[in-house]
């Protein structure tokens, strides 16, 4: 009941000190024919207000990693606990809200709505709680604000460059104030002065808001100025 | 959340303007034929002048007289009316009349065709018709048996072409009237008033019918509100047994009741055989609501394929929606959601053209002097159609579609 407490109330003082444990964790991909193992025996804890990054080369299991961390896919084998909270076993009706309450996502590719202007894409978390209208403006405008883009609100995702959708993206992700954001190569589209500007930002977040950081990336330079590297080769934990 | 929906199904709307033409052209000529089949509905139905009471009235219209070897339906006679439906408790008005029967009068060597009905004064005061000059015929005309009628407004034209036809005379089936009043056209549909000439029923050539228990006449009870109708239809159906059959040796026995509009017209459609049982109108709706589904079922089934390919290029935004906290019974809302406006502004498109079309089937003269209107319970039927057709062309393609794994909707690339 306490678990649950700590994942309904930021404030609540019980705090578990660990934001993610991955115990035993494999996915296997089975088809008619063959059976990919993407990970295996993986376990991982991941401390409140830790920034860490994921390496590994393509194939390795980084992004399915990061799935299950970001309980959007589910393991085969072993458990996965979100703030204490044992999530195997729950169903998709409750991990929705877990979802939205506690993880914010950045992908590589952006993942912006086209058709709606800046602001109404960082509102999209906040549609999935009962926000009203007026609540919801604010916090994305707060969002967009804390990432410079406070001038883009009305423009569309293809009015902007690169970096300044990123930044789109990381509003969107953490208007909903999650306690874990998982960013999947957020740099891996834009050149390395907009991805300088894009670790900045979430070295900012981990700093200040004291938000969970998982990064998957590529860049051993940008995995560097993070607390701690986890290596990832053929699905296994290297380091 | 529905401002965020609309404006996304305002997106998706532009995005594909073929797609969005099929999907508005089909929704909008599926809504169009069931607007017009709803509008001839109420105006059969529903209470429209002359029949403005027609939602506290019951009418007596169709009868069967029965014995071991023989069976009469149709319609009541003058006598089993008068003798036994008069008096009937909350009734505030009861009206006697003929069914329409055919009248032909020659005007300069032409034969004009006019449909008469011979009725009290009472069913002036129940039917409310527009006097265009002149007035109804009143109590002592109809004992008197004056030979005076009221006309419409193309009668009167057809028969007295320019003159002025209120005090003319004119001959109608052999018989001389004299016009005292003219009223506006009467629509086909409104069936207890529809007729071309009225006259008092006691210009009758001969008085065979005050004895009649079957044959030619119907009679309209204005009832002082609906609640009391089951307490009429009790007491008509108590009055039934002591009916004094004229022809005892063949009949025994007479069943029917006062119906509503819907119940006559139900039991028309079903070609009830027992009169003594009230018509289904449940059946009878039912029936309609079927067809409906019927009818739009193959339109929809066509615009699932469609609203697929729609979604399909949405497989991103479903990843991300889910990756921030969509439940799948939330997609498929908000996809039906968007589906549902989608079909609203295509009824709202088939609602403008059944205006056209129904002008086109009043010009016609197809349904004689039909009146068919698109009025605010024909916009509701329309909108809630198609509100309907939205959920059943949109509920299965949003329901494929919301349950993709979002680990792979949001594999792709830049969106």
């Amino acid at each position: 009941m306490n678990e649950t407490l700590v994942l309904e109330n930021r404030s609540a003082p019980v705090r578990t000190g660990t934001a993610v444990r991955l115990t035993g964790v494999a996915k296997v991909h089975r088809t008619d024919r063959i059976e990919t193992v993407a990970l295996s025996e993986v376990h991982l804890e991941v401390g409140e207000g830790e920034f860490l990054s994921v390496m590994g080369p393509s194939g390795s299991g980084k992004s399915t990693l990061l799935n299950i961390v970001g309980l959007l896919d589910r393991p085969t084998e072993g458990t996965v606990e979100i703030a204490g909270q044992a999530m195997n076993g729950l169903s998709d009706r409750e991990l929705a809200p877990l979802r939205n309450r506690e993880i914010g996502f950045v992908f590589q590719t952006f993942h912006l709505i086209q058709d709606l202007r800046v602001r109404d894409n960082v509102e999209i978390p906040l549609l999935y709680r009962r926000l009203p209208r007026g609540e919801r403006r604010a916090l994305a405008e707060a969002a967009l604000e804390r990432v410079g883009l406070s001038a883009r609100m009305g423009h569309f995702p293809a009015q902007l460059s690169g970096g300044q959708r990123q930044r789109v993206a990381i509003a969107r992700a953490i208007v909903g104030r999650p306690r874990i954001l998982l960013a999947d190569e957020p740099t891996g589209n834009l050149d390395s002065r907009m991805g300088d500007e894009i670790i900045a930002i979430l070295e900012e977040l981990n700093r200040e808001a004291g938000t969970t950081i998982v990064m998957v990336t590529h860049d051993a330079r940008l995995a560097e100025r993070t607390n701690r590297i986890v290596r990832l080769f053929d699905g296994r934990q290297v380091q | 959340m529905w401002i965020h929906v609309f404006k996304i199904a305002y997106k998706v709307l532009l995005r594909r303007k073929f797609f969005t033409f099929v999907s508005l052209f089909g929704t909008g000529l599926t809504i169009l034929v069931l607007v017009v089949v709803a509008a001839m509905l109420d105006d059969l139905l529903a209470p429209r002048a002359p029949e403005v009471h027609l939602d506290r009235t019951l009418q007596v219209s169709r009868m069967a007289m029965r014995g071991e070897q023989r069976e009469w339906t149709g319609s009541p006679g003058f006598g089993f009316l008068d003798r036994y439906c008069r008096d009937l408790p909350h009734v505030t008005t009861m009206s006697i009349f003929t069914v329409g029967q055919d009248v032909a009068t020659f005007v300069a060597g032409e034969k004009i065709v006019s449909q008469l009905r011979r009725t009290d004064a009472a069913y002036w005061r129940i039917l409310d018709f527009d006097f265009l000059d002149g007035r109804p015929f009143g109590e002592s005309e109809v004992t008197d048996g004056a030979p005076v009628a009221v006309l419409t407004s193309s009668a009167a034209r057809r028969i007295f072409r320019d003159r002025d036809p209120v005090g003319a005379s004119f001959d109608a089936g052999g018989q001389t009237l004299r016009v005292i009043g003219v009223v506006r056209d009467v629509p086909f549909f409104r069936s207890s008033a529809y007729a071309d000439i009225w006259a008092p029923y006691t210009t009758a050539a001969t008085e065979d019918y005050r004895t009649r228990l079957m044959g030619g006449f119907q009679a309209l009870l204005l009832v002082d509100s609906r609640a009391r109708f089951d307490e009429i239809r009790a007491e008509f159906a108590s009055r039934l047994p002591h009916v004094e059959m004229t022809d005892p040796e063949h009949y025994d026995r007479m069943d029917g009741g006062p119906w509503t509009r819907l119940e006559e017209v139900a039991s028309e459609v079903a070609g009830t055989s027992d009169e003594s049982e009230r018509p289904r109108t449940g059946w009878f709706l039912g029936a309609l609501g079927l067809l409906a589904l019927l009818f739009m079922l193959l339109p929809a089934i066509n615009l699932v394929n469609m609203t697929m390919s729609r979604i399909f290029e949405r497989v991103s935004e479903i990843g991300v929606r889910k990756a921030f906290g969509a439940s799948t019974g939330q997609l498929v809302a908000q996809f039906v959601m968007e589906n549902v406006l989608l079909s609203v502004v295509g009824g709202l498109i088939g609602l403008g053209l059944a205006f056209w079309v129904l002008h086109l089937i009043n010009a016609s003269g197809w349904i004689p002097n039909a009146d068919l209107v698109v009025n605010y319970r024909v916009v509701s039927y329309g909108l809630l159609l198609s509100m309907f057709f939205g959920v059943l062309s949109g509920a299965y393609p949003a329901w494929r579609m919301a349950r993709l794994d979002p680990v792979q909707s949001l594999r792709g690339g830049e969106r």
